[in-house]
This record gives C-alpha cells, structure tokens and sequence, in this order.
C-alpha cells in the first residue's frame, strides 16, 4: 500500500481567552498533516499533540451538522470542508465573522438563534385537523417548491458573508429569513400573516440589498439570496393590494 | 466564569474590500449613479424641449462636446453593466416551476435578454435609425 503524502502546514489561528485577554491575537502553529485532511483534521492535530487550550466547535466532520464554520483565509467554510490540498502557504483561521468571538474559534450564537425564534420556522397549519382525519398530504411538486430551502444547516456562513448582518446587526438575515420562506411555500402552512410582520419590515427582507454572497457561500445550496428575492416581490405585491387596491387586503 | 465576548467591528468604510464578491457588488450599484444622472439628463433635455428651438438646439450642441459623449459613453457602458446584473439576477427573482422541475436559470435570463434585444429594436425603429 502507498504511504499517504504528508505536508507540513502553517496555520495562523486567533486566539482570544475572555478571563485574561482584551483583544484577540494571532497564534502560529506549524503542524504535520495528511494530503487529503481538511482544516477541521489539522486542527484536532494541533489540540491533540500541540496546544490542548485551543477551543473550536465541531461535531460531525461530514458538512451536516453545521457547527465547524469559520473563516478560513477570510472565506466562510466548515472547516470539515476546506480541504488542506486547496490552500498553499499560511492558513489563517479565524472564528466566524459578524458573531461575538466567545473564545478562539468559539462564537455565540445567541442573536441567530433569537431571530430564527420570531421567523416562527414550523408548519402553522391552515386548519387543524382531528389525528383520525389522518395526514396533511402533500404532492411531490408541492414539496419540491420548498424542498430546497429545507436543506439549511444553521451554520451560519451566511451571516458571515453578509455584509449587511455586519454593519446593521439588527438585520434578521438570510438563513432566519429563507426559513420563513421554506414555511411560507409548504402547501400545509397558513402561517404568512405573522411571519410578514417580522418579514416584510426594514429588520427584514428590505435589510437586503443583494450581495449575493450568501449564496455564494452556502455549503448546502439553499440558496438565500433567492428566497429573500422572491419574499420582496411578494411582500410588494401585499403592499400593493393593500394600499392600491379599493377594498384589498393583503 | 462569566461570559465576556469579543465584537470584531465590521468596517463601515472598507468593508468592500475584504472579498473581490464585494467589490462586485459595489461596482453593480455604483452603476446606478450613471444610470441616474443619464436620467437627470433626460430631464433637463425635456425642459428645454419644451423651452423652445433654441434652448432645444443649444441642448444638442451641449450633448455633442467632449466631456458630454464621454459621460454618454460612460453611462452606456454602466447602464449595459447594471441591465446585465439586473437579468442574471431574475432567475433568482422569479424561479419557474413547471410541475416537479424548475426552469433552468439561464433559460429565464435568457428570455429577458432577448426581450431586451427586441425592444432596443423597436426603440430604434421608432427613433428612425432604420
């Protein structure tokens, strides 16, 4: 058998220790890797025989879980997805843009996970029906409408390319925003009413000016910039109806 | 251990600088501001239309001096720009699902760039170019 190639890598990682530190620094380690390991591997070496105080997040090193996302070399990645052979010279591993650094590679999550609360992400049924009517069915056209912005793995990375989430934090942003749409488009929900007041306001959709990068970054093709896209022509429509239209409710 | 997160500041000044995606993103909307003044342009012609023949003709020797045309050829170029941004963004816009599948992309963009080609047409045919 042929002995895996091996590859000595630079990675400059930033550090920051919240009981000691004021402001975060950069840490070089040098560290021998295999060809075809991903940062996530190079780091779990350098915790294993290097520096066991360098803290990150990971969970599942196949690209579901969405816990590993970071900045590598600037660019939002899962670091289970961002292949050694792809970068030459230093790595520079960074924690995810745009989020609070809880310590090193740790961010906190809290704001996402308080915008995803008020988007409502579930099926709020049309009309609830007895168990004994059976199931809310649905034709494969209808799920295939929503079926791709269900694929989101609350990484993140979205919001870390986003510059619009970075200078107006206040902005619901894309992932907390696609699921609305995801909810919006299943034939099952009726709950578009009161996901418009968080949606359709200046926090919501119109905080989007179509970067794109969002998309561009996505690790699990659910496209944003999309969905927040169609969410404005919709939610101009609505304002159309309800204000041009003698009589129109939206 | 009490929680005493870091805020890594977005810069509100060069922000765009951090990314070539960025850069394109300013370069489409800095479009825009061609687009615009071509517009003003537009209008001002009008209210000399309207001025008179001669305030109408001293507008057009006004539009043929140098530094004019370069502005027209920069607005050209800016607004073809911005309308190409503007048609490669309507496949995310407007998806068109057509049973399971979807349209592809290229196929909505396409549609609207031969819409545009067509119009242009017609603009030119009524302006008397043909």
């Amino acid at each position: 058998m042929t002995p895996l190639k091996e590859r000595l890598v630079q990675l400059e990682v930033l550090r920051y220790y919240p009981d000691t530190d004021t402001e975060a620094h950069f840490q070089t380690y040098e560290v021998v890797c295999q060809e075809e390991w991903v940062v996530l591997d190079a780091l779990n070496k350098i915790k294993a025989d290097i520096d066991p105080t360098l803290n990150y997040r990971w969970s599942c090193h196949m690209a579901v879980c969405g816990s590993c996302g970071m900045m590598i070399n600037g660019e939002p990645k899962l670091s289970c997805h961002a292949f050694l052979r792809e970068y030459e010279g230093v790595i520079r591993v960074e924690p995810l843009a745009h989020f609070p650094v809880e310590r090193d590679l740790v961010t906190a999550p809290d704001d996402f996970m308080e915008k995803l609360k008020r988007v409502k992400p579930y099926v709020i049924p049309k009309e609830i029906k007895p168990i004994s009517e059976g199931e809310y069915k649905q034709t494969p056209a209808q799920l295939m409408k929503f079926r791709q912005y269900s694929m989101c793995i609350n990484c993140m990375l979205c919001y870390a390319a986003c510059p619009q989430y970075g200078l107006t934090p206040s902005f619901i942003g894309p992932a907390a925003l696609t699921l609305a749409h995801r909810y919006n488009q299943d034939s099952r929900d009726g709950g578009r009413k009161e996901r418009q007041e968080v949606v359709a306001t200046h926090e919501g959709v119109w905080e989007c000016t179509f970067v794109g990068a969002c998309s561009e970054v996505c690790p699990a093709h659910v496209d944003p910039a999309s969905a927040l896209q169609q969410m404005k022509i919709t939610s101009s429509i609505d304002w159309i109806v309800e204000h041009l239209i003698p009589g129109g409710k939206s | 251990m009490s929680r005493r997160p870091l805020v890594r500041e977005c810069p509100p000044t060069s922000w765009y600088f951090r990314q070539p995606r960025y850069l394109r993103y300013m370069s489409r909307e800095i479009t825009s501001i061609f687009v615009g003044a071509y517009c003003v342009l537009l209008v001002v012609g009008l209210q000399r239309l309207s001025a008179g023949p001669a305030a109408w003709d001293g507008f057009l020797l006004a539009l043929r001096s140098p530094a004019s045309v370069v502005f027209q050829f920069l607005a050209l170029v800016a607004a073809v720009y911005h309308a190409a941004t503007w048609f490669n963004a309507t496949q995310k816009a407007m998806p068109l699902q057509i049973g399971e599948d979807f349209v592809p992309g290229n196929i909505i963009s396409g549609a609207h760039y031969v819409a545009w080609g067509v119009l242009s047409v017609v603009v030119l045919f009524l302006a008397g170019v043909f």
